[in-house]
């Protein structure tokens, strides 16, 4: 018979050793939409709550915003529910390419493509334009999806230490016998909240002549003066040769993705991309929603201006109250306390003062550096800031965390 | 003569370590500790090849052989002719 119990007990045995390393993750159920305040039902069977929320990559607020709903709506009516086509057989509608248009003048860049999420953008770039001849050469904590994308591609692969642009010169050099190189990563690392150093990274591709790709999944809509994205920050638009970045965060967070960037690449990307070639459409609903986030983003600057003043109060209130966060300006503040059960009992109680917050550990974060992974939204007014502050600081006494030291945590909790 | 477990810990230091990992010794855990990750094997395979003028096949560059300064010197003893 398939499925023997032979087969059943492996896996039994590895979910409990899961389990046992205290690395199981549960889901809690959602009742309502996305925003500042949520209603979760957790655990399952309980009673649903109204929690703040502090852990979504709904930067601008705009994951429920009525505008976009009513664009959302209007696509819905005007374009239909579903193509039931990938895009180059019969799904590509004209609010396809308006869409792909309107990013390109957004980001500041000659074209872009549109793949049904950046997940599937970074899986397939890489092979589209690279052979074995070429060269990557990635920052060590570049997303698992550009990892998985690099996976897929027959180019010769590197690393250089985290933003360390020294390192990242030395392997330019070793690798000058290369046909293609191209320097890869993220503009602002999810995990850590920090950003690239893209104008140093510019210099470098420019003195070695190699390929610039930034992911911008984390910046697209909130990073820079206009949250052009960590290009517009670093002063360097129109000089990243690849951009990948989302639909499913700060720009509406419903789904899709793009790859953007220099034309030639974005037409290789059209006609060899895997993903682009044989999965589904982004559906009408979902362009017209972000074709109306966009227009938001564009006329105004209020959204970002919010979100940045809220990250300030946010990166103030957790450092003066003793907590050890990773050094950064971006609205991705982890709050670290190194041992994956810590992480899990600190949200738990988050949860009980009416803060949604959820532990991040091994594997999604190096051992022993688990974390409460807070975002900053532009939906967040200032009380629900205070209040998650004041459950943060109330739990951080619990576990006498607050003021102590990284060695000092690891000390008293493992890691 | 260069003692090659020396020659290997300088270069996984320098390639791979900052101020918080510094204490790596010869048989510090380096895939499975995290040190190195899968990806970063390929500049330590490239490094051990061009020094001692070796080639390592695929299915011998795992995790494992990898994991410590002492199974990397025992790796390349193997392929030295």
């Amino acid at each position: 018979m398939a499925y023997s119990n032979k087969i059943k007990e492996l896996y039994q045995n590895q979910l409990k050793g899961i389990q046992d390393a205290g690395l199981f993750k549960q889901e809690r159920f959602i009742k309502s939409s996305q925003d500042a305040e949520i209603v979760v039902e957790f655990p399952v069977g309980s009673p649903p709550k109204k929690v703040i929320n502090v852990c979504a990559n709904n930067y601008l607020g705009l994951s429920s915003h009525p505008d976009v709903l009513k664009a959302a709506h209007e696509g819905l009516d005007t374009r239909g529910y579903g193509m039931s086509s990938v895009r180059f057989i019969c799904g590509t509608q004209d609010i396809h390419r308006e869409l792909e248009n309107k990013v390109s003048e957004f980001l500041g860049t000659e074209d872009t493509i549109l793949f049904p999420s950046c997940m599937d953008a970074n899986a397939g770039v890489f092979e589209a334009i690279l052979t074995s001849e070429d060269v990557m050469i990635s920052d060590r904590l570049v997303h698992a999806s550009i990892i998985d994308g690099m996976r897929l591609c027959a180019a010769q692969h590197d690393t250089f230490k985290h933003s360390d642009m020294g390192h990242l010169e030395k392997k330019l050099q070793l690798h000058a016998d290369k046909r293609l190189k191209v320097v890869i990563n993220d503009g602002v690392y999810s995990m850590d909240g920090d950003t690239a150093k893209l104008d140093e990274m510019v210099a470098l591709c420019e003195k070695y002549d190699a390929i610039l790709f930034v992911d911008e999944s984390h910046s697209s809509g909130f990073i820079g003066k206009t949250g052009r994205g960590t290009h517009e920050k670093c002063g360097v638009m129109g000089k990243i040769d690849i951009i990948t970045t989302t639909f499913g965060k700060a720009l509406g967070g419903a789904s899709g993705g793009c790859v953007s960037g220099r034309k030639e690449i974005v037409e290789m990307c059209r006609q060899k991309a895997r993903p682009y070639l044989f999965s589904n459409t982004i559906a009408p609903v979902v362009v017209s929603g972000v074709l109306r986030v966009l227009d938001i983003l564009s006329q105004s600057t209020e959204r970002r201006d919010k979100l940045e003043a809220n990250t300030k109060f946010w990166r103030k209130g957790l450092t003066e109250a003793g907590f050890v966060l990773k050094d950064g300006d971006t609205p991705i503040v982890p709050v670290m306390l190194f041992n994956a059960k810590l992480a899990q009992d600190f949200s738990r109680d988050l949860f009980d003062l009416g803060i949604y917050a959820i532990g991040f550990f091994f594997p999604v974060v190096p051992q022993g550096a688990a974390r409460i992974r807070t975002q900053i939204s532009a939906g967040h007014e200032m009380h629900h800031l205070e209040k998650a502050l004041d459950a943060f600081i109330q739990v951080g006494k619990k576990y006498e965390i607050l003021g102590k030291t990284k060695q000092e945590i690891i000390d008293r909790y493992g890691c | 003569m260069e003692n090659m477990k020396e020659v290997i810990l300088e270069y996984v230091i320098e390639e791979y370590c900052d101020e918080e990992n510094d204490d790596v010794t010869f048989d510090t855990p380096l895939i499975s500790g995290g040190i190195v990750d899968s990806f970063s094997m390929v500049s330590l395979k490239r490094f051990l090849e061009n020094k001692y003028n070796i080639s390592i096949p695929d299915a011998d560059a795992s995790p494992e052989a990898f994991d410590t300064v002492e199974k990397i010197e025992l790796l390349v003893k193997r392929f030295l002719k």
